[in-house]
């Protein structure tokens, strides 16, 4: 720190130059003079030496942020202080820099050194915050340095620096699209991280830079799924989303038989699938099932089974996130479980109710069955705000059916009394779709709305009206008590909606009532002018009406209206009025068309269906912003429709048990977080136990909870078996090779190979200095004594043979390429611990190529390789043929400047290219020495 | 996702403004209170405003509007319920989430944003993290800091963000080791004028005040756990220990939390505590109406009614109220046309009543309705479903805590 502090001096001074050109302020400007001055002061502050100054400066300054004030001309007194000691100030600066960087791009230039340095720090907490703030600030200039600095920080030991790489990548995907394909292979690489505290963010990158890249999601999937119940709770809903969609590519539909009837009918997919259809059909669903028996993908199942649990989370957006993928993902019998779920988030906050009563609302379309145990939870309670009420009511609306319509008209009742009268209206608009749809009621709600009509309100009973128009329409034989009983209303009710609504009524059964409807059209001529444009239009359409079956009554009203009409100052209805007359009034220009001017006018026309507004709105995916407002919102990703038939499943397999292809102890480490320590039932994790320092059988229960994890069901697991056939004798070569491992001596053995690698350690420091911060291990889960520390660094302490550093048989193995992506060439290399005579700052790898395949690979040999600034490699000479089922090793040097960074290269055959990567464990990079028994004894004692 | 953050008071001033990408103009605004001045009152502005560039999602909680700026695509539950957070998080650190109080600790609260939302997607959320990094404000800790000049900012990662517990923090040290648990019932019914229920549910929730040192884990048993209808838990709580076997294990947070809520929802069992008899009527000639409002107790399983208020939402038309009530007092708001009568206890030989005359505006027609009633009451020392604590068991640390249950039933509308 002490370097960062002869920074801060040097700033200052440099500053003080500045200092004489802000003195001309005062003088700018008379009004704003005394703001200057009190800036001034806060410069002085922040100049001052003293931490406690430039805190409560920097604190003044913070709350002006806060307050929208502008402050960004202190950027140049603030900035200096970016490499401030006191961690207080260094926040605060951080956050005024990531306010105003952007505008003054220049200036924050100067701050990005300390960020570099920082991002170096030992403590895990300085480095992320350093990541944080370097991202944030939007100067197109580091876009270099920022994508380097994620880089490093992706393959850093702290998960929670990992994960603040994670949240950097779309800030820098945002700043320059032009990088997305570097940071898909930072989300790639984060993707396949075990922690969970990594899962969520990465998740969320991948959604914002490539969503579309859903082949990343393969190989993670189970791993996902497992993880889910463990991730922090924004992280679960990030998830679940995104597999929603994985799904829904990759499985088939669980409801395909259901829809394929309905197919017969009609194209589309989810077409209706109403219960009273389904029981007609059943028998035919049954024989067609039989035909084509649904099985459904174990990895369909373990999504479904994963997710169930959050249901009872506390935070709502999970519930929801849950309730959403079972609509979309789960077979029908299956849906039922998120109901409760939804009905108890229905208790929370109002904004809460509001998003998940939409939801509702379309669910309740698709599946009204799933709710009607519930019905009662919908009712409307007084205190509720308007716009919940009529939510609930359009959730009533939908449930109602045959058997609860009665007491839903109960209910409905009493809202109607309610003072709330956009309420009222609502309710007496849900009167009017509930009639409609059951046709047994239709009498009873019609009678009822007709009693509305007297009411002292005037809203009341232009709602009523509108309704009733709607219901007259189906019936009107019936009703023309009803009309006339509406013809009256025309003197008092003034709501346009209502009265256009009358009119047409009027017009259209005119000749139902055949006295009334001149005299209303002869009202409505005194008054026309005074009229709303709806109304007019109506007065016209009635007009034309009349004319056509009364004229001899009606011919003069009709001629003046349209007279009117025509010079109305709203061109719709001059225009209306001139098309009227031509059509209907005879004369010898009149056209061809003037001859079906009745049919025209007097058509039978269809009555409307009152529909849902909620109709067809889950083509969204449920929960989303876009379903809210039945619009797409801006980066909506489109919710696929299921394959006709399944992709290969086989991508999602994950090869050999995991344990064996970590590469380095750091990774095994982070295992034991992975391990899902909340949602087993086994009960046999403690939190201390996770934490626990690592041994054999540790690794070993690893693999197994793998396995149960991902199929405790018995019919899965034999599925799994199945598809990881080939695998198996992998893994067997793997066990034996354990079993010679415990077979050697283990007295003490995990202490000696501490013993050695801290020798390792501080030898090798005087031949490759390594300073680099990746190699100064923050441990993260236990304490950090000196004793952890290094045996973070003998990273295979199982493995590694206690008395040997010279190459033996139990070096272990890393693989390289599998056999099987590389089309029957297996390449493995291990790190052999001699020394690399050509170059001594190489690290000796040595690789064993094994052709599997049953003709011969030529060429073999290295190209393009892609390294990080510094590395170097030294390729080995190339093979120029490999046998069938031979194999053969060479030696190659790497030189990795001390980082863990992989080095990344193309391994080429006579016909493909395979790109690999080795990344080295730490350990491996230092410079193998030999030791005697007697040496090392007198190092030992030497250092202490 | 979370792009920007607006805190704006009832008055319609925008007093704090955070954001985590590029500026927002805080002229955005005036979406949303051209949606405020539309909706009328504050619980009817919509949760979700399009504006023609950006979306606007705000909640509003203890008279303030939190409302965020959103660009793309994000379950508005997401924000929601995050926002809510935050304000829990407010009150969890001040005391209140008043526009006082965050005016008060602007500097804290914008610490507490910045740890809170990274790049606008969550980073810590959790309080027991938070307060690691980020300390309370508490008045000894101010003149300390001033003194000897040490901040308010923790400068190591909590241990909790890497952990498998991230909502504990390590090292916690006690003197006294308690764990209180407060059980907490709703009763939410709704009765019709003659007094039979139409609606009747049971909220529960189990509240907790932990305070043990170490990382103890904790199991807690009901005598009759089949009660519970539907319940959500805390993260902490192992789901699959419940669903097995019923009991709730769990290592707790440090401090106070809710453990669980539940529900319990079977229309038989709900008893309701009291009983109402009501008769408000409004005559036809002359501008005047009585009321007459009687309360008497029911199924209290011998536990005292208490805190009981009523309120009445009174027609438009009501001006004035002339009552007399034999216990208590009343107040009749006439901007609001709200009566509220405050009862307290609730005494069994002598019911309450309240009874007089409401005068009415002169010429104006009879209102067609009778008010509704709402009751508020609280019993203490009695889970009104029966639910009963059968022990806490502690394992994982040597000591022994000292235990506490609480029953409470609440009437609240």
């Amino acid at each position: 720190m002490s370097s960062s502090s002869a920074f801060n001096d040097e700033k200052g001074g440099s500053s003080s130059v500045g200092e004489p050109e802000y003195g001309h302020d005062p003088a700018s400007g008379g009004i704003f003079s005394s703001d200057y001055k009190r800036h001034d002061d806060l410069k002085e502050m922040l100049d001052s030496n003293k931490d406690s100054l430039k805190l409560e400066a920097m604190k003044r300054i913070v709350a002006m942020v806060a307050r929208g004030k502008n402050a960004s001309d202190l950027f140049p007194a603030v900035v200096k202080n970016v490499a401030c000691k006191n961690i207080e100030v260094k926040k605060l600066v951080y956050v005024y820099l990531v306010r105003y960087a952007e505008e003054q791009q220049d200036l924050a230039l100067l701050s990005i050194s300390t960020f570099q340095r920082g991002l170096k720090d030992p403590n895990q907490l300085i480095r992320a915050s350093a990541l944080r703030v370097l991202s944030s600030i939007r100067v197109t200039i580091i876009v270099p340095i920022m994508m380097l600095a994620i880089k490093e920080a992706a393959s850093d030991m702290s998960p929670y620096v990992r994960k603040t790489a994670a949240h950097a990548i779309p800030k820098l995907y945002s700043l320059d699209p032009e990088q997305k394909d570097q940071l898909i292979e930072v989300i790639e690489k984060l993707l396949a991280d075990k922690t969970t505290l990594v899962a969520g963010s990465v998740v969320m990158a991948f959604e914002e830079v490539c969503p579309e890249r859903i082949e990343l999601i393969h190989k993670n999937y189970r791993k996902l799924c497992n993880l889910l119940i463990d991730v922090e709770e924004w992280g679960q809903v990030v998830i679940i989303n995104m597999l929603t969609r994985y799904a829904r590519t990759q499985f088939l539909n669980p409801n395909i038989n259901e829809s394929l009837l309905e197919e017969g009918g009609e194209k589309e997919f989810y077409a209706s699938d109403d219960d009273e259809d389904d029981e007609e059909k059943k028998a035919e669903a049954a024989a067609l099932a039989k035909r084509k028996p649904y099985v459904m993908d174990p990895d369909h199942r373990l999504l479904l089974r994963n997710t169930k649990p959050l249901l009872q989370s506390r935070n709502a957006a999970v519930v929801m996130a849950v309730a959403q993928l079972y609509f979309h993902l789960a077979p029908k019998a299956e849906v039922g479980v998120i109901a409760k779920a939804l009905v108890r988030l229905l208790r929370s906050h109002s904004e809460v109710q509001y998003v998940v009563l939409q939801n509702v609302a379309t669910m309740t379309i698709k599946r009204r069955g799933m709710f009607e145990p519930h019905l009662k939870s919908f009712y409307i309670r007084s205190t509720d705000p308007t716009q919940i009420k009529i939510l609930k009511l359009e959730v009533l609306t939908n449930l109602a059916s045959e058997t609860n319509i009665s007491t839903i008209l109960r209910e409905f009742q009493t809202y109607i009394k309610s003072m709330d009268k956009d309420f009222v209206a609502a309710t007496i608009e849900a009167i009017g779709r509930c009639a409609t749809n059951i046709g047994e009621v239709r009498d009873t709600c019609l009678n009822g709305l007709v009693q509305l009509l007297s009411n002292r309100d005037e809203l009341v009973v232009a709602e009523s009206v509108v309704v009733i128009k709607k219901l007259l329409q189906m019936q009107p034989e019936q009703h023309s008590e009803i009309i006339k009983h509406m013809a009256k209303l025309i003197d008092n009710i003034q709501v346009p909606m209502a009265r256009a609504s009358i009119l047409w009524l009027i017009g259209e059964y005119c000749e139902h009532v055949p006295k009334i409807a001149p005299d209303v059209l002869r009202k409505m001529a005194k008054t026309f002018t005074n009229e709303e444009d709806i109304v007019k239009l109506q007065i016209l359409n009635l007009a034309a009406k009349l004319y056509l079956t009364n004229s001899k009554q009606t011919k003069l009203l009709t001629q003046y209206v349209l007279n009117l009409a025509k010079y109305d100052q709203n061109y719709d209805i001059r225009d209306r009025a001139r098309f009227i007359r031509q059509l209907i009034v005879p004369t010898d220009k009149s056209g061809a068309l003037s001859k079906y001017a009745k049919k025209l006018f007097l058509a039978l026309k269809p009555a409307p269906v009152l529909e849902s507004p909620f109709k067809d709105r889950d083509h969204f995916q449920l929960g989303s912003l876009s379903h809210l407002l039945n619009t797409k919102a801006g980066g909506y990703q489109e919710l696929p429709e299921w394959p006709d038939s399944a992709p290969d499943p086989s991508v999602r397999n994950v090869e050999v048990p995991e344990w064996s292809k970590c590469t380095s102890r750091k990774e095994r480490k982070e295992k034991k977080v992975e391990k899902p320590f909340y949602s087993d039932s086994e009960g046999e994790s403690g939190p201390t136990e996770s934490a626990d320092s690592e041994s054999d059988s540790g690794s070993r229960s690893e693999s197994d909870s793998e396995q149960t994890g991902s199929g405790s069901e018995s019919e899965e697991s034999v599925e799994e078996s199945q598809s990881e056939e080939e695998e198996d004798e992998e893994e067997e070569k793997m066990k034996k090779k354990k079993k010679v491992d415990k077979s050697q001596p283990k007295k003490s053995e995990s202490a000696e190979s501490k013993i050695a690698s801290e020798i390792q350690f501080l030898l090798s420091t005087s031949v490759a200095p390594t300073s680099s911060p990746q190699v100064t291990p923050v441990n993260n889960f236990l304490s950090s004594s000196l004793a952890s520390d290094l045996e973070g660094l003998s990273l295979t302490d199982t493995v590694l043979a206690p008395t040997t550093i010279a190459p033996s048989a139990s070096v272990r193995m890393y693989e390289l390429l599998h056999r099987i992506t590389g089309e029957g060439l297996g390449v493995e290399y291990c790190f052999n611990r001699q020394a690399f005579s050509p170059d001594p700052h190489m690290v000796a790898v040595q690789i064993h190529f094994t052709n599997n395949t049953s003709c011969e690979t030529k060429n073999l040999h290295i190209e393009e390789p892609k390294l990080q600034s510094g590395m170097r490699i030294k390729e080995f000479p190339e093979i120029d043929m490999l046998p069938a089922g031979e194999s053969v090793s060479v030696v190659m040097g790497i030189d990795f400047c001390d980082s863990t960074q992989a080095a990344n290269f193309q391994l080429c055959t006579h016909t493909r290219k395979f790109f690999v990567s080795i990344q080295p464990p730490v350990g491996e990079l230092m410079t193998p020495i030999f030791l005697t028994e007697n040496e090392f004894k007198k190092e030992q004692t030497g250092h202490n | 996702m979370i792009h920007s953050l607006f805190l704006i008071n009832n008055a319609g001033d925008i007093f704090l403004e955070k954001h985590w990408k590029s500026v927002i103009s805080r002229s955005v605004c005036d979406y949303f209170f051209e949606a405020q001045e539309k909706a009328m009152e504050p619980d009817n502005v919509p949760p979700v405003i399009r504006t023609p560039h950006h979306y606007l999602i705000n909640i509003y909680r203890d008279k303030i509007f939190f409302v965020s700026v959103i660009q793309t695509e994000v379950p508005p539950l997401f924000v929601i319920e995050f926002l809510h957070r935050v304000a829990e998080m407010f009150q969890d650190y001040f005391g209140d989430c008043s526009e006082v109080a965050i005016k008060d600790n602007v500097v804290i609260v914008y610490e507490l944003l910045e740890e809170m939302l990274d790049n606008g997607f969550p980073l810590a959320t959790e309080s027991n993290i938070l307060k690691e990094l980020i300390k309370p404000p508490t008045i000894l800790r101010s003149m300390v800091n001033s003194i000897t000049g040490s901040s308010n900012v923790g400068e190591t990662l909590p241990t909790g963000q890497l952990s498998t517990v991230p909502w504990r923090r390590a090292g916690v040290k006690y003197t006294n080791n308690e764990a209180y648990f407060d059980v907490v019932e709703e009763i939410d019914a709704i009765l019709d004028k003659s007094g039979t229920t139409v609606f009747a549910e049971i909220q529960g929730v189990i509240d907790a005040c932990v305070k043990l040192s170490g990382m103890p884990d904790l199991t807690l048993s009901f005598m009759n756990p089949r009660l519970l209808d539907d319940v959500s838990f805390h993260p902490c709580v192992r789901f699959k220990r419940w669903e097995s076997e019923r009991v709730l294990s769990f290592i707790p947070p440090d401090g106070n939390f809710r453990l669980m809520s539940y529900h319990v929802n079977a229309q038989n069992l709900v008893a309701i505590p009291v009983y109402v008899r009501q008769n408000i009527s409004f005559f036809e000639s002359g501008s005047s109406g009585r009321l007459d409002i009687t309360l008497g107790p029911k199924q209290t399983m011998g536990k005292t009614v208490e805190c009981v208020v009523v309120t009445v939402h009174m027609p438009k038309v009501v001006l004035n109220a002339n009552l007399t009530a034999t216990q208590g007092n009343y107040t009749y708001d006439p901007v609001t046309k709200i009566l509220v009568w405050d009862i307290g206890k609730l005494n069994q030989q002598k019911l309450p009543n309240l009874k007089g005359s409401l005068s009415l505006q002169s010429g104006a027609p009879k209102p067609e309705e009778n008010p509704s009633l709402n009751i508020d009451l609280k019993i203490q020392q009695l889970a009104i479903s029966g639910l009963k604590v059968n022990r806490l068991d502690m394992y994982g640390e040597k000591y022994k805590p000292f235990k506490g249950v609480k029953y409470v039933t609440k009437v609240f509308r």
